[in-house]
């Protein structure tokens, strides 16, 4: 499996960390009700499909990258640095 | 007081010469990692221009030759290596001396690319990997900073706590190299 960092180029997947669904990055406000932090923990889809996830490119250039993929082709359809897409409904 | 004796972290490792390829210690100098501020890139690039004759690199590359060199190494940082750096880069950059935390190691020889080749996932294909380009990548599990040189010397900055068993994996796939030639 090979992943293309926004910055270095497409990658082995060893040099990547994987975190989990790209909504970590949509951390709810400081004074958001006790329903928005379960749901940001706890709660996440489980697609037949697209979905978005978080990887951490930690053997190359510590970039925090938001891999796009399908999870029944395992097809890897975009990849976004993180902090490009911040505010864009990560 | 307790009084601390410099020692230099390949003491006894190398030089290792197995089936023509060279495990050394290259000259390095001084290693200052250089994190540009916000908006700071160009004026830090002329900046090490007029100081030091080269200019910030962009991502997987590599500014200046010889024993003066600049090496991108991450999101917004590079390491210089050589020269103890101009106090002035400090107004665009934040600098810190990092020549005691990594190590740099040169692998050089006709078989070198193959042993890399064991080592770490990168493609390293001569036309992709080109004298001058860098990579931050895994080496046998260990974090690395690999750069091409030259056409058949390869620079591997590894943090210095790690660098006896660098030493140990690197000699480990150039004797297995060997082997396989012989």
């Amino acid at each position: 499996m090979r992943i293309t960092c926004p910055i270095c180029g497409t990658r082995d997947r060893r040099e990547f960390y994987y975190m989990g669904d790209a909504v970590y990055a949509q951390r709810p406000g400081a004074g958001a009700a006790p329903e928005a932090w379960d749901d940001y923990l706890h709660l996440r889809d489980n697609p037949a499909g697209v979905t978005r996830d978080l990887w951490f490119h930690e053997m190359g250039c510590s970039a925090w990258v938001i891999v796009e993929r399908d999870t029944v082709t395992h097809e890897i359809l975009s990849t976004t640095l993180a902090s490009d897409a911040k505010g864009q409904g990560a | 007081m307790v009084r601390l004796i410099a020692n230099d972290p390949l003491d006894g490792l190398v030089p290792v010469q197995i089936g023509g390829v060279d495990l050394l210690a290259p000259e390095v100098g001084v290693i200052t990692a250089i994190a540009p501020y916000d908006r700071s890139k160009t004026a830090l690039s002329g900046a090490l221009k007029g100081a030091h004759g080269l200019g910030f690199p962009a991502p997987n590359r590599t500014t200046g030759k010889g024993v003066t060199r600049c090496v991108w190494t991450g999101r917004c940082q590079a390491m210089l290596i050589g020269p103890t750096p101009d106090p002035a880069l400090a107004t665009h950059a934040a600098l810190v001396d990092q020549s005691d935390a990594w190590a740099i190691l040169r692998l050089q020889g006709a078989g070198a690319l193959a042993v890399l080749g064991r080592l770490t996932p990168l493609d390293l294909r001569p036309d992709v990997f080109k004298t001058g380009h860098t990579a931050r990548t895994e080496l046998a599990h260990m974090m690395s900073s690999l750069t091409r040189v030259a056409a058949q010397t390869y620079d591997l900055m590894i943090m210095r706590s790690m660098v006896q068993t660098a030493v140990h994996d690197l000699t480990t796939a150039m004797r297995s190299m060997a082997a396989l030639d012989g």
